[in-house]
């Protein structure tokens, strides 16, 4: 560090700090904004499972995008300032300069994070009635994709532990594996016999929280067949750790095999089955005995 | 004032005191609701062995068995025919389990009837008192061992309210009234399977899902399959 | 100086006697059983539901309360109370107590309170921060191994409900009760019983949370959500006990900071003469004060449907689980920034005399304070985003979470400003604060993700979420703990503390702090969610990274406990009055601070923070006559 003689020159022919500062802070910014959104924006989860996963990748990558000249800001200012006004060994006893304030950097600072914090919202609200972005939005959706176009209805049934999943298109079939045909419009209508559990399938893009006698409902469009990964997110109690399951997005022909199959495996118990309802609420204080 | 050494005594003691105080709190932790490992015997060898496992369900425990002797509980029976509360159980890979359940509790009902059709067991039938049933009415479920990650869903059949020489607590002997339940499964790859029931059969908790239906060693454990 | 001696010459077994911590224990034992065994032969076999298992939901709740009842009544708590009642003139005899014995009974000095405060949070900091090294030492494989699932659950209940209860007074505790008084230029709280009290409930509280091990321990984290709470072992009643005593001493502790800062400023220590730390610790109170009883009411109701069977969340029975979470998080919300405030407070008090400048925009500062002290009120619903609670207000709570940013971007815009042109000393407070503003930094950053909808439906719930909060919360709280520890505590005890040792805790400490959260932004987005005592096999280098970085975070944080035995019990090197060559007033006194703090109530003409500008005097000596104690 040479800043010794940088401060005697400093007091002769004053530097101008806030100059190198912005200099290097646009420099960097130009150079690490493109490259952010560009590499890895698009590679932060969860990827390209389904249009809501996409619609997520999106947001990132713009949310990536917009905060790193924020982070490129804090890094060039801190780095310039700690090591250039750092108090050199032999004046340990000298004060800075008595600057308490500065209207114009106030001002500016304010209107910056006014303006990028509004644009944020902005953008994340459109982002957020565009397709309700594959989150759990109660009994009643406010933000359809495709409008009222007709969608697949399955019903993701939560308990303690594990999800099951019915069909009211299929006769109401009920199933231990989440299986969805590729490129449909999906309505999941989210809900729990118990406690409250959070329905996450990952690659999808979606998560709704599973409640006792609500109908959390979130859309999703399949894109090609694949195999998907369903967690619970919620704490649920002793095997939350162990509510995963393997879902499955398959083609037509397939998904229609694989419903006849299944009803086949179902008949026996369809006639215990309640009749589909949105809601469930089993006598909440059963007990044995 | 103390002298050095005696303040690096007490230093000593206190560091020796938080060790122990430390070691009582995790030994407490690890050893509170675990459960040993119970090693089902194999009755065939081979690539593909074969394991008899032989479970009772009770609707208390008994105290000869557990500290919370009014707990709904499984047992295992050991090769010696004692009756074990021990529900982490080692089974070999790729295996043929043939089970038998002596279920000595009453009716409890599930939350979710599709939980009453038996799956991912030989024939998706379950052989009660000698019959096949391809589902069992879901009121009547007293129990159901499942293991999700194998697909294994068995609703266990009850004892009826008013049958005789009813078994008050654990162990239960075969005099008493109880269903016999048998059926077959298989292992597959080795792994860590947790089972579970999901009858809310925790007689004294609210929703009848608290105390055993949450404690490993009682309705809950795994299958270390090896 | 008579009593002092008096004591000294008393032997070992008498001096025990008396009102202290002992007694407090041994009565508060007797009111455990006496309430244990009272619930059960009055209520016990009338019910069948309670007959029908050994211990019940009730005795539980009746025998902590009876407890806590007889560690108060042990300290002395209702001496007071009742000689006022039986007709004797109010007194504070409390505060006459000398020697190291006052440091274990009811004190009124708020020093010594202070004091207490910062060895007791400190304790249960390092307990919870043990449980944190056990969840961490589980996680090392994706299967479960050391601890059952049941265990494993229980122990990120206690990390997170003994982190979040008890580090709520981790600065206002040792160091509000400490410096505040003094800062103001007053010679007491406004309240000292009550602030007495609101530590000794917190360490009640903490035993009570802590014994939860022995009755089966609860499995639901810090939220505590509900039905899950309803179903769960006696142990979850020890939470409930614990938060709502927690939440009790905090709004005690706002009130007292309230009043005291409100009514008992110096002459002349107008509004813009506040120390930031006094107006961080304010806003802080005031945020204590409105949300720490909603806490209390929640966790009531649900006691109530624990033991008398109500059911205010029980749905299909005329209640919902929405009505805990709003009033939870109605809670829940500004408590995470009672958490963060007092760092923004305690960053900006020290800045200047590091960087030997004012503090740059005061106002803006200030300003900054309490605009999130509005904000968090209008922001809890960002807990909820895809609960399915009705959706029309998310775009709101985007946006008003979104807002919550201006107000901190003061606090940056004041620090570095404050910076900018200084003559910056690395000392290890400082380094603490500068370590404050990379960690916050990314704590907000990534909060800029979980505020915006589409994205937190991936991150929500996550350890990405888990990340954050521990970015902002342990990079943000607990960096300004230890720089206030390093700053303070010299002038609390009179001994330094060990600059090499501090400088060496303060790198190791940074550095494994990243390198413990940060790769958990990564395991978040890759698809762990929190609270899992299984993960999928492909994370297993992520969390094996992690779990040994933790261990190295915990053991730089026992390198800190060392640094501070041996500098207070062995170096013992005196500490000068300014170490510092602060204008702030606690600086102008003695080390440690007498008794009385200042012989003559001091007069201000100017705020603290005066450096490189005329040496104007901040303090003059001679002010009203010394009658206001």
């Amino acid at each position: 560090m040479s800043a010794g003689p940088g401060i005697s020159a400093a007091a002769a022919e004053p530097v101008n700090h806030a100059r190198r500062v912005i200099v290097a802070w646009l420099v960097l910014s130009v150079i690490a904004t493109p490259l952010v959104a560009v590499f890895l924006g698009p590679a932060i989860p969860p990827g390209n499972g389904s249009d809501e996963a996409s619609q997520q990748v999106f947001d990132n990558q713009v949310m990536t995008a917009v905060i790193t000249p924020i982070l490129c800001l804090l890094v060039v200012f801190f780095a310039y300032a700690l090591t250039r006004f750092r108090a050199q060994a032999g004046e340990a006893a000298l004060d800075g300069p008595p600057l308490r304030n500065e209207p114009r950097v106030q001002a500016l600072w304010v209107a910056a994070t006014g303006l990028i914090v509004l644009g944020l919202a902005g953008f994340g609200t459109f982002e957020l009635l565009e397709t309700g972005a594959g989150g759990g939005q109660g009994p009643s959706p406010i933000a359809e994709p495709g409008g009222t176009k007709k969608k697949l209805e399955v019903q993701v049934i939560a308990q303690q532990w594990q999800f099951t999943y019915r069909y009211p298109s299929l006769g109401g079939l009920e199933s231990a594996q989440l299986v969805l045909p590729a490129h449909t419009d999906v309505a999941l209508h989210v809900t729990s016999l118990d406690a409250v559990h959070s329905f996450w399938a990952y690659e999808l893009g979606v998560k709704a929280d599973a409640n006792p006698g609500v109908d959390n409902v979130a859309y999703v469009e399949t894109k090609g067949p694949r195999v998907f990964h369903v967690r619970c997110a919620e704490l649920c109690g002793l095997w939350h750790g162990y509510m995963f399951n393997n879902g499955l997005v398959v083609d037509a022909a397939d998904f229609s095999r694989w419903a006849a199959s299944e009803r086949k495996n179902f008949a026996p118990v369809a006639k215990y089955m309640p009749a589909y309802s949105h809601t469930y609420l089993p006598e909440p204080q059963r007990r044995a005995g | 004032m103390r002298s050095v050494t005696g303040k690096l005594a007490l230093a000593v003691a206190g560091v020796v005191a938080a060790g122990v105080l430390i070691g009582f709190y995790v030994s407490k932790l690890t050893t509170q609701a675990g459960s040993p490992t119970y090693t089902v015997p194999v009755k065939t060898g081979g690539a593909h062995p074969v394991v008899d496992l032989t479970i009772q369900t009770v609707a208390a425990v008994g105290p000869a068995l557990s500290p919370n002797p009014d707990w709904v509980s499984f047992l295992v029976r050991d090769a010696s025919g004692k009756w074990r509360r021990e529900t982490v159980w080692r089974l070999p890979a790729h295996a043929t389990v043939h089970v038998t359940i002596y279920n000595f509790d009453g009716a409890s009902g599930l939350r979710n009837p599709f939980l009453a059709r038996p799956q991912g067991v030989d024939g998706n039938r379950i052989v009660v008192d000698g019959k096949p049933l391809a589902v069992l009415p879901p009121d009547e479920a007293s129990h159901t061992f499942a293991v999700p990650q194998l697909g294994l869903i068995v609703p266990v059949a009850p004892v009826p309210d008013d049958a005789r020489n009813q078994c008050g607590y654990a162990p239960c002997s075969l005099s008493m009234a109880h269903r016999t339940e048998t059926f077959t499964f298989h292992t597959g790859k080795p792994g860590h399977y947790r089972w579970q029931c999901f009858v809310p059969c925790a007689a004294g908790w609210i929703t009848g899902f608290g105390g055993p239906m949450q404690t490993i060693g009682y309705m809950d454990g795994f299958l270390d399959v090896v | 100086m008579t009593t002092m001696a008096a004591t000294l010459r008393a032997p070992l077994w008498r001096r025990l006697v008396g009102f202290n911590l002992l007694t407090a224990i041994v009565l508060g034992v007797g009111g455990w059983y006496a309430g244990w065994f009272g619930a059960r032969a009055i209520v016990g076999p009338s019910l069948d539901y309670f007959a029908d298992v050994d211990y019940n939901e009730l005795s539980v709740f009746l025998a902590y309360l009876g407890g806590v009842v007889g560690f108060l009544a042990g300290l002395g708590f209702l001496n007071y109370p009742l000689a006022r009642l039986r007709g004797y003139p109010p007194s504070l005899r409390e505060k006459e107590t000398e020697g190291i014995g006052r440091y274990f009974s009811l004190c009124t000095d708020h020093k010594v309170v202070g004091i207490q405060y910062l060895w007791g949070i400190g304790l249960f900091f390092f307990i919870g921060g043990l449980n944190a090294m056990l969840i961490r030492f589980e996680l090392l494989r994706p299967n479960h191994q050391a601890f059952p699932a049941g265990t494993y659950l229980t122990l990120v209940g206690l990390h997170g409900t003994m982190m979040m209860g008890m580090m709520t007074s981790g600065i206002l505790g040792p160091f509000g009760n400490y410096l505040v008084p003094i800062m103001i230029g007053a010679r007491r709280m406004a309240f000292p019983r009550i602030e007495a009290l609101t530590f000794w409930l917190l360490m009640a509280a903490g035993a009570i949370l802590e014994t939860t091990i022995f009755f089966g321990g609860f499995p639901t984290g810090w939220t505590g959500y509900v039905p899950l709470a309803n179903e769960a072992n006696p142990g979850m009643d020890n939470y409930i006990l614990f938060f709502a005593l927690v939440g009790i001493s905090m709004t005690l502790l706002g009130l007292n900071m309230i009043a005291t800062i409100v009514t008992m400023r110096a002459p002349g220590l107008t509004w813009t003469r506040l120390p930031i730390f006094v107006w961080g610790v304010l806003s802080t109170s005031t945020l204590m004060v409105l949300a720490a009883p909603v806490l209390v009411a929640t966790l009531s109701m649900e006691a109530l449907d624990r033991t008398a069977q109500t059911s205010f969340f029980v749905a299909g029975a005329g209640g919902s689980n929405y009505l805990y979470e709003n009033l939870f998080w109605v809670f829940g919300h500004p408590e995470v920034y009672i958490l963060a405030l007092p760092g923004f407070a305690i960053v900006l008090e020290l800045l200047p005399v590091f960087a030997r400048k004012p503090l740059w925009g005061y106002r803006l500062a200030v300003a900054g304070l309490l605009g999130v002290t509005l904000l968090s009120w209008l922001v809890w619903q960002h807990h909820l985003f895809v609960s399915g609670i009705n959706g029309d207000l998310r775009p709101f709570y985007m946006l008003s979470t979104e807002l919550i940013s201006i107000p901190t971007g003061f606090t940056f815009v004041c620090g570095m400003m404050t910076l900018w042109r200084g003559r910056i000393r690395y000392s290890v407070p400082m380094l603490f604060c500068l370590a404050w503003f990379f960690n916050f930094l990314l704590g907000g950053l990534s909060g800029v993700f979980l505020s915006d909808v589409p994205s937190d439906v991936t991150t929500h719930g996550s350890f990405f979420s888990m990340a954050h909060f521990h970015y902002t919360i342990m990079g943000g709280l607990v960096f300004a703990f230890f720089a206030a520890i390093y700053y303070w505590v010299p002038k609390m005890t009179g001994f330094q503390l060990n600059e090499r040792l501090g400088k060496i805790h303060f790198w190791t400490m940074f550095l494994f702090f990243n390198s413990t959260f940060m790769p958990l932004f990564a395991a978040g987005f890759l698809g762990q969610p929190r609270r899992v005592v299984t993960y999928p096999q492909g994370l297993q280098f992520l969390n094996d990274w992690v779990s040994v970085s933790a261990f190295c975070l915990g053991a730089s944080l026992l390198l800190f406990l060392f640094n501070l035995v041996y500098s207070l019990a062995f170096a013992k090197v005196p500490a000068e009055a300014n170490p510092w060559r602060s204008k702030s007033i606690e600086f102008q006194l003695p080390s440690p601070v007498p008794v009385h703090n200042f012989d003559r109530i001091p007069v201000f003409s100017s705020d603290p923070y005066g450096y490189g500008e005329a040496p104007a005097p901040v303090v003059a000596p001679a002010g009203a006559p010394a009658g206001r104690s």
